[in-house]
């Protein structure tokens, strides 16, 4: 099936079935690789995606459920000021290791900081909790979305 | 000027391995604007310049040895090559190495591989030389054009000048090719007072890019013509496809190919949607084969009645069944630790371009040339006809130092008209991983009447995964792995006997996991040392300082944990303090737990304080970070981690039935670095086994209950409410 997906104020053209999860259709179709797969199952948050400023899965989100709802990715969620607050508190308190889990991290954290200005431990652990690392950059995190909402 | 780089290394594969990477080749040649790619240029035998390239624009191109994968070890490696060439961090650009174990070999490894905390080790002498190398050549060029003695110049941010006038490395680099390169031996190395970048926080390098999307880890690879491919692989190991529904799978939308190899079928398709469809659609029915019948309960037993024999000797010394006998009181106790899967947040995945007379992968890994190697193999191909395009990698922790996935890649790229990548689910990932041994212990003491320990015996049974992936390492019967920081605790014992008895799981493949030997040992020695003093009715903390006056490195680690974690001062009911003390990779570690155990059971880990002696560091704020990751990687396994098997099959699938650590179970991990001017300790691994005995001695201190296996059972803390 054809559907027209806006991706960070860019409407796309793609040709697929309608259960092929967002993830897929960012990633392989589109070639935007900024959003990343870790589990297929939204156990690890590594998917995360706007939709309409919602943090979403991606990797559960069926592109037919998408429709004309505005979708934001790690590419484009710096032009947000909430994103770029955000990138710039992870570069200050050198949050990323691997890297591998931070695009989901600041989706995350961003759809946190627009709801939740001033956000407290209990909300971040709240918003956060759905976002693996392995890494182990929890206690970086929580100081940065701290920071980055001061 | 501290450099123990060649001396450092404790570990018995490295000592044996030491010796066959010899140095390395420093052959500086500048500029390369006009030479071919490095990969082509060691192909033909020209090996100009290992890692550093500068251009006639003055662009300074840093060639990392090691892989990044999220230690921060391309930043630490920059910093010893931009110290010594006298370039600024922001005025270089980082390259992936291509395989060499030539030109990149780890010294202490004596291969191109990433592990074990060595790198900065290993490097640490190498790249200064070689930075001091290029900035000599170019001091002396600069010379040679003004006719000036070299001894009157120096070189800054890229520049030389002579006080008043300045020429620019690119403006130099023709002049600087010409020269003959000097004998590194020769070179002055910089006096640690003069360093501008070795020892101050340094920005990561990688970092921007990993904040807004841009990094490329080997997933992210993107070819003209790529096609994806999910991939089954026999849910048993040695088991193969028996049936599969081909038509069916064909059926869904984009999906353009079946393949089957002996173990695995993928389905290829034009985007991984549609090729997890088609995957399902086989419906494949598996031949298990022989191993059909593995269980854990199975594999328990046959370590614990292998336990009971002695085993190969790593160390005997004084009579341990004579002070035994004629000790005043005697302990024993068995420890298990379970297997576990790496579960690094970027499956497993490799992509590959077969073709008549070359093979092109694109993978992260940490053995670039073992993966040249098993590509070529599997693919038929010479050495020379694989080229390797090493990634960032999403998470190592030792499963990229194998290639088992690269091996799998390439045999279904094979059967493919075009580039592939192949990635793994989340499911395949953890159930085909090669996973960290089960290991069973079994110890003895023996205390005199004051509570000293006179005798100390331990016996580890477990897989050798030295034998398998470094033989030289696997000697006598003795796994140098197997039995690292267990065969030399750091304390003073009259006498000690450490063996091991080598048990190979069936069907179970098994490799290194961050913290190799030492995540095991520490955690059962310093459990075990622990019980010592309780049995002597000891302070933990002051029972252990007895018997470190001949080490006082660790003593002084130690002293500063229990300090800063304010050892000894009240805590509440429920709570408890634990503490332990280590010496592995190089560097030595001291650690004290907070934790509360509530009456059901449950565990809160509320803080680690851990100091950390690495000798000199050279990026402080990533010594901090990996003392936190670490931490966190060790404490997630000693809560959850636990790889089971039932009819030949891993039972864990996915992060809800393999728990990751996550950000509202995380303690507090406070960092205290000793400043030493000794040489560089390895860092990445060391939290990693620090962090488990630490909790259990304080489970153990806020219940009276002692914790002999991993992970904890909260079962058996639940009366003590």
């Amino acid at each position: 099936m054809a559907f027209t997906l806006k991706i960070n104020g860019t409407p796309h053209d793609v040709d697929v079935d309608g259960d092929t999860p967002l993830l897929w259709v960012l990633r392989d179709v589109l070639g935007m690789t900024g959003t990343k797969f870790g589990c297929g199952l939204a156990l690890c948050g590594a998917c995360t995606v706007h939709v309409d400023g919602q943090a979403v899965r991606s990797c559960q989100t069926p592109v037919d459920s998408v429709g004309d709802s505005a979708v934001t990715t790690i590419e484009a969620v710096g032009d947000t000021p909430q994103g770029k607050a955000l990138q710039a508190a992870w570069l200050e308190l050198e949050v990323v290791q691997c890297g591998y889990c931070q695009s989901g991290q600041i989706m995350s954290a961003a759809a946190l900081l627009t709801e939740t200005p001033k956000p407290t431990d209990d909300d971040i652990d709240a918003a956060m909790s759905g976002n693996v690392c392995r890494c182990g950059t929890y206690q970086r995190i929580r100081a940065a979305i701290h920071k980055a909402a001061a | 000027m501290p450099d123990g780089s060649h001396t450092l290394d404790r570990r018995g594969f490295l000592k044996v391995s030491a010796a066959i990477g010899g140095g390395l080749a420093l052959t500086v040649a500048l500029p390369s604007a006009l030479r071919p790619a490095l990969a082509a240029a060691e192909a033909s035998g020209f090996a100009p310049n290992a890692f550093i390239r500068i251009d006639r624009q003055g662009l300074v191109t840093l060639v990392m040895p090691s892989a990044e994968m999220g230690q921060g070890i391309y930043t630490a490696e920059a910093m010893l090559l931009a110290e010594e060439l006298e370039v600024g961090l922001d005025q270089v650009r980082l390259e992936h190495s291509p395989p060499s174990d030539a030109l990149y070999a780890n010294p202490l490894i004596g291969a191109q591989l990433t592990g074990g905390s060595t790198s900065v080790r290993g490097f640490w002498a190498p790249l200064r030389e070689a930075g001091a190398v290029a900035r000599t050549l170019l001091i002396a060029a600069a010379a040679k054009q003004w006719g000036v003695d070299p001894s009157t110049l120096k070189a800054q941010l890229g520049k030389v000048t002579d006080g008043k006038r300045s020429l620019g490395y690119g403006e130099l680099a023709d002049a600087a090719a010409a020269l003959p390169a000097p004998d590194p031996k020769t070179i002055a190395l910089k006096d640690p007072k003069d360093f501008t970048i070795i020892g101050k926080p340094a920005k990561r390098l990688d970092s921007p890019d990993k904040v807004n999307g841009k990094a490329e880890f080997g997933i992210d690879t993107k070819l003209p013509g790529l096609k994806v491919a999910a991939i089954a692989i026999s849910p048993v190991t040695g088991g193969k496809p028996k049936a599969v529904d081909e038509a069916a799978a064909m059926a869904v939308k984009g999906v353009r190919q079946v393949v089957k190899t002996e173990e695995s079928v993928a389905v290829v398709a034009d985007h991984m949607g549609a090729a997890k469809k088609g995957l399902e659609a086989a419906a494949i029915q598996w031949d298990d084969g022989p191993n059909a019948g593995v269980n854990s309960a199975d594999l328990i037993r046959q370590l614990e009645e292998e336990s009971k024999k002695p085993g190969a000797v790593a160390r005997n010394e004084g009579d341990t069944e004579k002070a035994l006998a004629g000790a005043a009181q005697r302990l024993e106790a068995i420890y298990q630790v379970p297997f576990l899967a790496h579960a690094a947040l970027e499956p497993m995945n490799c992509t590959v371009h077969v073709q008549k007379d070359s093979c092109e992968i694109w993978v992260g890994t940490q053995v670039p040339t073992l993966a040249q190697a098993v590509a070529a193999e599997v693919a038929g191909l010479p050495k020379e006809k694989v080229q390797v395009h090493n990634h960032l990698i999403g998470g190592g922790f030792g499963r990229r130092l194998e290639v088992d996935g690269i091996a799998r890649a390439v045999a279904v790229a094979k059967q493919v008209d075009g580039p592939v990548k192949v990635v793994y689910s989340r499911e395949e990932d953890i159930q085909h991983d090669m996973y960290r041994p089960y290991y069973y212990d079994r110890f003895s003491a023996g205390l005199d009447a004051q509570g000293k320990p006179v005798a100390w015996t331990h016996r580890i049974a477990g897989s050798s995964i030295m034998a398998r992936y470094f033989p030289a390492g696997f000697k006598d019967g003795v796994d140098a792995d197997a039995v690292e920081a267990a065969a030399e605790p750091p304390y003073a014992f009259p006498s000690i006997r450490v063996e091991y008895v080598r048990v190979e799981p069936q069907g179970v493949p098994t490799s290194w996991w961050r913290g190799v030997g030492p995540t095991h040992n520490v955690f059962v020695v310093e459990s075990f040392i622990d019980e010592l003093a309780a049995a002597a009715k000891q302070d933990p903390v002051e029972y252990r300082k007895a018997l470190l006056g001949h080490n006082p490195r660790a003593l002084a680690a130690l002293t500063l944990a229990a300090e800063k974690a304010g050892w000894g001062t009240p805590m509440p009911k429920g709570h408890g303090r634990g503490v332990m003390v280590q010496f592995a990779f190089g560097s030595y570690v001291a650690m004290v737990a907070e934790v509360e155990v509530a009456g059901d059971g449950s565990i809160k880990v509320h803080r680690l304080v851990c100091s950390v002696d690495c000798g000199l560091a050279v990026n402080p704020d990533t010594i901090e970070a990996q003392v936190q990751g670490g931490s966190l990687f060790g404490l997630t396994a000693a809560l959850h981690g636990n790889i089971t098997f039932a009819n030949g099959r891993v039972e864990q699938a996915n992060f809800d039935t393999y728990l990751p650590m996550r950000i509202d179970e995380v303690p507090v991990v406070e960092t205290h670095l000793i400043k030493s001017a000794e040489a560089p300790g390895g860092i990445g691994e060391t939290a990693t086994a620090a962090v488990s005995p630490a909790v259990a001695n304080a489970i153990f201190a806020a219940t009276g209950k002692r914790l002999r296996s991993l992970p904890f059972d909260t079962d058996l803390l639940k009366s003590s409410s």
